[in-house]
């Protein structure tokens, strides 16, 4: 990947206009959904506290201080000041904004390896993960269990150690074939966007997917060329990377031809449809970023918009939804996961209380900001105990990684699922696999 | 100094980084001021303690809560200082349910504590529009109002007692559960909208009253906006007391369904919204129909009663962000808090559009038209010293039409740093003399909050 040069122009247009932030009228309605805000209850951990810092900085009143890009890493990106601001600030966007502005100013090392080297390619991230892979299945995670070694750890670390998920032996992408024929008669081909992470470490939500499609009537193709959705990239100041991201996939899919682009991962959803206003202002790309991006689909939108197959099974389970960020606001996707859910007899389903709050991983904040995302975290769970759920379904694997670290130890016996695998179980199909060539269905034990 | 202060609540209690002082510098308005230092205290032991230090090294306290005031009340005015920040005591200490009581830290949002008054079958009236984001603490040290004013009264109506610490480290209790209390003066009252000038309130009794089971909500929507301010006296002469009786002009309407997506419609001139509340499921909507009755015979176009919670939810969602979502025309904009006696409603705002269009700059107007507390807002850009200019002649003018007809400078807002030039206007010499030597009395050295309300 060529490196771009930060020329004064590019500078300019990463930097958040004056437009964005200058109309602030400190109302401070946003200090009332900011989960950052309400762990430390300060200025400077809130929406408006970034805002201003924002402006300050750019008005040259504030250097552009370590600490005060912390302030802008402190952020969950959880959208939820942006939806609520009367203004049409965007606290949240600007937040990433800055970061962007940082990392031009002062590169750091340590992400040009990682965005460059490893995430680039979904497949040297697989490799990558290896190690972890080996710990996994040589039995050493076990004998650190049967020690009791997990627990002598620090809670920090017990915390890291749990939210490593129980890896499959080999990444979906490896074994997934690149067609997986309809049931019966095909009466639409749909593209998957297969992410990372669902490949990686919750590959049966995406197997359960990729059957209900099927099972639905859809030619389903995967392609394994795709790149990551470029969000890691973004959130950690390299907007280049995200956009060069986002070129090589949307190419993949014009090669495909396909009419809709689904994928089960909220995060590389909101992502892909983002494209459009990403490459919004390249000349060269506006218009196949913005045909891309009104493509993409969320799995639980894409079955809510075909017709559906009521199934057949029961699943007799009390079951809650916790709402990822990146479906909820980022996508504006919130009734049809629901949806889904009231379509399987026997299903019990309660509301999550604050079902809409952000759970804290924020994709990595349990490592970077462990305190905070620990505090956000026990609240959800304090929620999801409330509920007496005996199952937690969510379509996001940051969130699902999240919650399963923080049950461990707590509610051991409370799964959590992709709501697409409720609706799998419901059809009866759990365990068979997408398509002839298929990797061993059920190698992956998530919940 | 930053070190005595982490010595008192502790090294995670304490903010001075220049990031933490930039961010402490405003509140709800444009106006700034740096502090020296933001301290999070966490008990009124600590409080006191802080109050003492000050004290002994002469250096200015501002309280704060969560930074929404609208008259620039909780920023430093003098330069330096140091904020006190309540957030952190947010405790909700005791819910009183045969005394109808709730005792509460300062730093309590004031929705956390209507929720968790309604969970038990109570009710706390005061609903201030930043509800979400505003203290008990700083409603009290504001006497904040809200739409519910009307039939409920302001914040210090459910004022039963405070703890407050002096401005020499004493620490006062004031008032009690017992609803009648003469003996005395009333202190309570007195530390209710004194802004921070007179001591810090660190704890409040509040008085709860019965939840009203059923409520009901209609938006007016009229062609003429003076038709609209006459119903409002129309309603209240029939004797009909609704809970709340909004008023909004055409840009208010046009801006929030700009950033909500109501559905309100964009060629009104004016509405209202009315609601009405009680326990009497028949008496609150005979009284709703009759009030939609009298908006038509005023001439309303339309009177329409919210269907569903999710509707009734919506009205007051948009309300509450009127405010706010005026920035959407202008990068900037001054929202005043004038009170006239409700008669003389229809004529303020008729002289609110004259002012406007003498000047050629926007002035819109909402707010509690029931109890004749209006928000004008002038909207301007502040990078042109033209415009800047012309608004404090407008504001000038606003006032003093407010004051000719028997009205006053601030209905809920309080006076703060940026309604000091007008206090003695409004009050007059003796007022403002007294006023004064109370102040000396309890805070001689003038730490508490210096530079505000009086124009010295």
């Amino acid at each position: 990947m060529e490196p771009i040069q930060a020329g004064p122009d590019v500078l300019e247009s990463i930097e958040p206009k004056e437009s964005a932030y200058y109309n602030c009228i400190r109302c401070g309605l946003c200090l009332a959904v900011c989960p950052t805000y309400r762990e430390h209850l300060t200025e400077t951990a809130s929406p408006r506290g970034r805002v201003a810092l924002t402006r300050k900085s750019m008005e040259g009143s504030l250097d552009l201080s370590p600490n005060l890009l912390g302030q802008m890493y402190s952020c969950f990106d959880c959208m939820a000041c942006d939806e609520v601001c009367p203004v049409g600030i965007r606290p949240a966007d600007l937040a990433l904004a800055m970061r962007q502005v940082g990392e031009w100013r002062r590169p750091k090392r340590w992400k040009r390896l990682l965005f460059e080297g490893l995430i680039g390619k979904a497949c040297r991230l697989e490799a990558a993960t290896l190690p972890l892979r080996l710990y996994e299945r040589s039995g050493l995670r076990r004998l650190v269990y049967r020690l009791g070694l997990d627990r002598i750890l620090p809670a920090r670390i017990r915390d890291l150690e749990a939210m490593l998920p129980r890896l499959p032996q080999r990444p979906l992408r490896r074994v997934l074939p690149e067609i997986i024929p309809a049931d019966g008669e095909s009466r639409r081909r749909v593209g998957f966007f297969l992410g990372c992470a669902q490949s990686l470490l919750f590959a049966g939500g995406s197997r359960a997917a990729l059957r209900v499609m099927a099972r639905n009537g859809s030619t389903v193709l995967a392609p394994k060329e795709i790149e990551c959705c470029g969000m890691p990239a973004l959130g950690y100041g390299r907007r280049d990377l995200a956009l060069d991201q986002a070129r090589r996939n949307i190419e993949v899919f014009e090669r495909l031809g396909v009419d809709v682009v689904v994928t089960d991962c909220a995060t590389c959803g909101s992502m892909l449809k983002d494209y459009a206003s990403l490459l919004g202002e390249d000349p060269a790309w506006a218009r196949r970023a913005a045909a891309f991006s009104r493509k993409v689909r969320d799995i639980s939108e894409f079955l809510s918009e075909i017709p559906l197959e009521k199934p057949g099974g029961r699943v007799e389970q009390r079951v809650t939804y916790h709402d990822p960020c990146h479906l909820r606001r980022g996508q504006k996707v919130w009734r049809e996961p629901r949806r889904l859910l009231s379509l399987i007899d026997g299903l019990e389903f309660v509301e999550l209380p604050e079902a809409d709050w952000c759970c804290g991983s924020a994709g990595s904040q349990l490592i970077t900001h462990y305190d905070t995302s620990r505090k956000v975290l026990d609240r959800k769970l304090d929620n999801i105990a409330s509920t007496g759920a005996g199952i937690v379904a969510s379509g996001c694997p940051a969130c699902r990684m999240q919650l399963l670290a923080g049950l461990r130890g707590r509610a051991d016996s409370v799964r959590v699922v992709h709501p697409v695998e409720l609706l799998d179980e419901a059809y009866g199909l759990r365990g068979q696999d997408p398509g002839p060539g298929g990797g061993r269905g059920g190698a992956c034990k998530e919940e | 100094m930053i070190q005595a202060l982490e010595k008192i609540v502790g090294r995670d209690g304490v903010l001075a980084t220049p990031e933490d002082l930039a961010v402490y510098s405003y509140d709800g308005t444009f106006a700034e001021g740096r502090p020296q230092a933001v301290v999070l205290p966490r008990t009124t032991g600590q409080t006191a303690d802080i109050v003492r230090l000050a004290a002994r090294e002469r250096i200015p306290l501002v309280a704060r809560g969560m930074g929404s005031g609208l008259a620039a009340g909780s920023i430093p005015a003098t330069g330096g200082g140091i904020v006190v920040c309540f957030t952190r005591m947010n405790r909700i200490l005791e819910i009183d349910t045969v005394n109808a009581a709730a005792r509460v830290e300062a730093g309590v949002v004031t929705a956390d504590l209507q929720a968790a008054v309604e969970r038990k079958g109570l009710f706390y009236p005061p609903d201030p529009s930043s509800i979400r984001h505003a203290t008990v603490g700083g409603n009290i040290a504001c006497n904040a109002g809200g739409p519910r004013c009307l039939k409920y009264g302001v914040t210090g109506n459910y004022v039963l007692g405070l703890t407050v610490v002096l401005a020499d480290g004493r620490v006062l209790q004031t008032g009690g559960k017992p609803i009648k209390d003469v003996t005395g003066y009333n202190l309570t009252a007195l530390f209710t909208s004194s802004e921070g000038t007179l001591g810090l309130v660190t704890e409040a009794l509040l008085r709860l009253v019965a939840r009203p089971r059923y409520a009901m909500t209609a938006l007016a929507e009229y062609d003429s906006l003076e038709d609209a301010s006459r119903s409002v006296n129309a309603i209240l002469s029939e004797g009909i007391v609704p809970a709340t009786l909004e008023l909004m002009d055409q840009t208010a309407i046009a801006c929030i369904e700009e950033a909500m997506h109501l559905g309100l419609a964009a060629d009104v001139e004016a509405s209202l919204i009315i609601e009405t509340d009680g326990s009497d499921q028949q008496a609150v909507l005979g009284e709703i129909e009759a009030a939609g009755r009298i908006c038509r015979e005023q001439g309303a176009r339309r009177v329409k009663v919210a269907e569903t919670e999710e509707e009734r939810a919506g009205l007051w969602r948009a309300r509450r962000s009127i405010s706010p979502s005026l920035a959407r025309l202008a990068p900037n904009k001054l929202g005043e808090d004038i009170t006239v006696p409700r008669s003389a409603i229809p004529g303020i705002v008729r002289k609110l559009r004259a002012i406007s269009a003498a000047y050629g700059l926007p002035v819109v107007i909402f707010g509690h038209a029931g109890d004749g507390n209006l928000h004008p807002n002038i909207l301007f850009d502040g990078r042109d010293p033209g415009q800047r200019e012309k608004v404090e002649r407008m504001v000038g003018e606003i006032f003093g039409a407010a004051l000719a007809v028997g009205g006053t400078l601030s209905g809920e807002h309080g006076v703060g740093v940026l309604k000091r030039p007008y206090f003695e206007a409004a009050l007059g010499p003796v007022s403002v003399a007294v006023q004064r030597s109370i102040k000396r009395a309890l805070d001689p050295l003038n730490i508490l909050n210096p530079g505000k309300m009086f124009a010295d």
